[in-house]
């Protein structure tokens, strides 16, 4: 199989992340478009890896997903605490800082 | 040349006075005039003995130097601090010390009442040191300093009463009007080095034999310009009547012996650069012709006793400055009656000092009259410094103002015959407003408001004032006896030219004068003693009386043809600053603000925008990345 093809596959779900990151309102998805994104970008470098024939790219995803990890716990948290104090998980309502 | 060491305590003393005075502050109140006054001296005794010590030597070593240090040494420009006694300098600084240590003296007295006296006394010590620099520096730059110093001290001592604004501004004005002829003097000091490479007066005298004639009259002029500035001549000499918002003291001090005279000592110490530059010399006598003309006519129509004194000085450094500008034949002359103008002119300011001491300050002649009777020692010193400047024989003023007349006549040409005839005409003119000061103040009946009390001043005024009036009596006398004062300044100033066409033999002057004396005499005596005087000036007068009340329109003249266009310059130049330069700061000012505001919209706030930000960012920084490597 060409492997050329799991890079569109990734472009895809990297296009759809960041659109999903731009429209939608709820921290929840917006969070999860995130992902969506770092596994995209996970894709192409063990894609690269296999066509490169090397270990390199691997190995980075690996790292990746222990960041990703850590982010899911510290950003969830977040968007706990504010759900809390504000009764809504919207980023729009989020928006206190310009003032 | 002889150098010495001692020469710079003459300036030294007063120059130390004047800062203990004015740091010591409050705390020498007590003392701080004694001191002033016994520095004075102390100044007047060293300049008495480098006299003795000038006489014991040979004629061809008496003048004497003393380097203080090394000032400006650039390549080949080097000017030292230094100090030049000779002939000249010393006859100027035994005039500056003694007439200075006998007007410290009575300002003791006269300024009792002052709370300031302390201050007073420091810029008098200052004026007497800076005066000292101004006549025995030894080069233009050196003079420079001093001469600076006695416009400082006479600003600060015109303002001396400067609560109140009409005599502030007198002192701005002399302060201003004086900065005009000392841009005159540094111009002379740079033309002098551009052209001569030097700026010593001995350097200066040796270049004047072989630099250009332009040069030198360029030189000339601006000197003269300086002249006119200092000394109040045509056509910087409005700052003189106005400068009488001083205390009295300063203005028989700083107004009327020394200071004003500096123009005088200016032009004699440049006689080698005058003598090579005829175009400069004429123009110095024109000017001297005028003002002696100028200062008389405003004289006849001042009923402010010491204005009147004013314009008579004006009048008088006229007769020096026509007679420095005749050449060596009148150097002399010109320094004998600086010298004796020096005694009569400051008793005379004294003795109106000591009469508007007796009448509660009160200024106007018209309100005086008869004070004969009450102040029989201020009438007898005025009356004969009055007889010393009228030039009746054998007072001072006969001697020397006789010489200048003179050799004005015998200068040669129509030239002559109109400076003589102008300077004779000078001399009635004089006579007539000299005697109206008299007859109104002292002769006359009396003017008074009804609370004064006239009466004569305290011992410490009266005897400086007589002091000056033997002076006024005895220096013409003994300047002339055996052409004493000419002899002496011979290496100075230069020989005269003897044997040359004489038109009128002295006797015949001295005739002439003696008419001329007297009708003025005559004619202010009918007017003033016969006739009846109103205690309030009269307004109906002729447009002749009006426009001499005016200064001859000087200030008019100087408003419309200097302020207004200065004003007006000002005003365009703060107006293209507030539009143009402050326009462009602002402007830009402005345009920094603007964009940042409208920048400012695309902070919203939402997450979500800065991610779309950031997303059309990364498109766009792909395509041009992709459009470029393609």
């Amino acid at each position: 199989m060409n492997p050329y093809n799991y890079l569109y596959v990734a472009g895809l779900l990297f296009t759809i992340g960041a659109i999903g990151v731009v429209i939608r309102r709820n921290a929840i998805v917006v969070f999860m478009c995130v992902e969506l994104m770092l596994n995209a970008a996970n894709l192409t470098l063990v894609t690269f890896a296999r066509i490169n024939g090397t270990l390199d790219g691997q190995v980075v995803a690996f790292f990746t997903m222990v960041v990703a990890a850590c982010e899911v716990v510290v950003g969830l948290a977040i968007i706990v605490t504010i759900y809390r104090s504000r009764r809504s998980a919207s980023v729009d309502d989020a928006s206190l800082l310009k003032r | 040349m002889v150098t010495s060491t001692s020469l710079v305590y003459l300036i030294a003393l007063p120059l130390f006075g004047a800062a203990i005075l004015l740091l010591a502050g409050r705390r020498s109140d007590k003392w701080g005039h004694l001191l002033a006054t016994a520095l004075s001296a102390g100044s007047f005794g060293v300049g008495l003995y480098q006299l003795s010590q000038m006489l014991s030597r040979p004629t061809a070593e008496r003048a004497i130097t003393q380097k203080l240090f090394s000032w400006i040494a650039v390549g080949t420009f080097k000017v030292d601090a230094g100090l030049l006694l000779d002939q000249l300098s010393i006859c100027f600084v035994l005039l500056i010390t003694g007439v200075g240590t006998l007007i410290h003296i009575y300002s003791i007295s006269y300024m009792s009442h002052d709370e300031n006296r302390r201050r007073f006394f420091a810029y008098l010590n200052l004026f007497i040191a800076a005066m000292l620099l101004l006549v025995l520096g030894n080069s233009y730059l050196n003079l420079y300093v001093g001469w600076e110093g006695v416009g400082l001290a006479s600003y600060l001592l015109i303002g001396f009463w400067n609560q109140k604004p009409a005599y502030a501004t007198a002192s701005k004005k002399a302060f201003v009007m004086n900065r005009v002829g000392d841009m005159g003097l540094s111009f002379a000091i740079m033309i002098s080095f551009a052209t001569l490479g030097t700026v010593s007066f001995a350097g200066v005298q040796a270049a004047s034999h072989t630099a250009s004639k332009a040069a030198l009259t360029a030189i000339g002029i601006m000197l003269l310009v300086a002249a006119t500035g200092k000394s109040a001549q045509f056509p910087l000499q409005a700052w003189l009547g106005d400068a009488m918002a001083g205390p009295t003291p300063v203005s028989a001090l700083i107004h009327a012996a020394t200071m004003v005279t500096a123009g005088v000592y200016l032009i004699v110490r440049s006689n080698f650069i005058f003598d090579a530059a005829p175009t400069a010399q004429l123009l110095v006598v024109i000017v001297g012709a005028i003002t002696l003309m100028f200062g008389a006519l405003v004289g006849t129509a001042k009923d402010d006793i010491k204005k009147a004194l004013a314009a008579s000085t004006m009048s008088q450094i006229g007769y020096m400055i026509l007679g420095a500008g005749l050449g060596p034949a009148g150097y002399a002359f010109a320094i004998m009656h600086l010298l004796t103008h020096g005694f009569f002119k400051a008793g005379m300011f004294l003795g109106a000092g000591s009469v508007m001491h007796g009448m509660n300050d009160q200024v106007d002649m018209r309100r005086y009259g008869a004070l004969r009777k009450f102040m029989p020692i201020t009438f007898a010193t005025f009356g004969l410094g009055y007889l010393a400047i009228i030039g009746v024989p054998p007072f001072a003023g006969f001697y020397s103002k006789d010489a200048i007349i003179e050799t004005a006549f015998n200068a040669g040409g129509v030239k002559g015959i109109l400076l003589g005839s102008t300077a004779l005409l000078g001399a009635a003119i004089t006579a007539f407003y000299m005697t109206r000061v008299m007859v109104l103040t002292f002769t006359s009946k009396e003017r008074w408001e009804d609370d004064q009390h006239p009466h004569e001043s305290p011992l410490l005024m009266w005897i400086p004032m007589a002091i000056l009036a033997i002076g006024s009596v005895t220096t013409g006398f003994l300047f002339t006896r055996g052409h004493a004062l000419v002899h002496w300044l011979t290496p100075v100033v230069g020989e005269r030219a003897e044997g040359g066409k004489v038109l009128l033999q002295p006797a015949v002057v001295s005739g002439l004068a003696l008419v001329a004396v007297i009708i003025g005499v005559a004619i202010a005596v009918s007017k003033y003693q016969l006739g009846k005087v109103d205690s309030v000036a009269p307004q109906n007068v002729s447009v002749f009386t009006r426009i001499a009340r005016k200064d001859l329109m000087q200030d008019s003249f100087n408003e419309a043809v200097f302020m207004k266009p200065g004003q007006a310059l000002t005003a365009l130049l703060v107006k293209g600053d507030d539009k143009v330069i402050d326009g462009a700061v602002r402007g830009i000012a402005a345009t920094a603000l603007g964009t940042g505001s409208t920048l400012r919209r695309t902070q919203t706030g939402f997450a979500r925008s800065y991610a779309a930000f950031i997303l059309i960012g990364a498109i766009v920084l792909i395509a041009a990345i992709w459009v470029v490597t393609q």
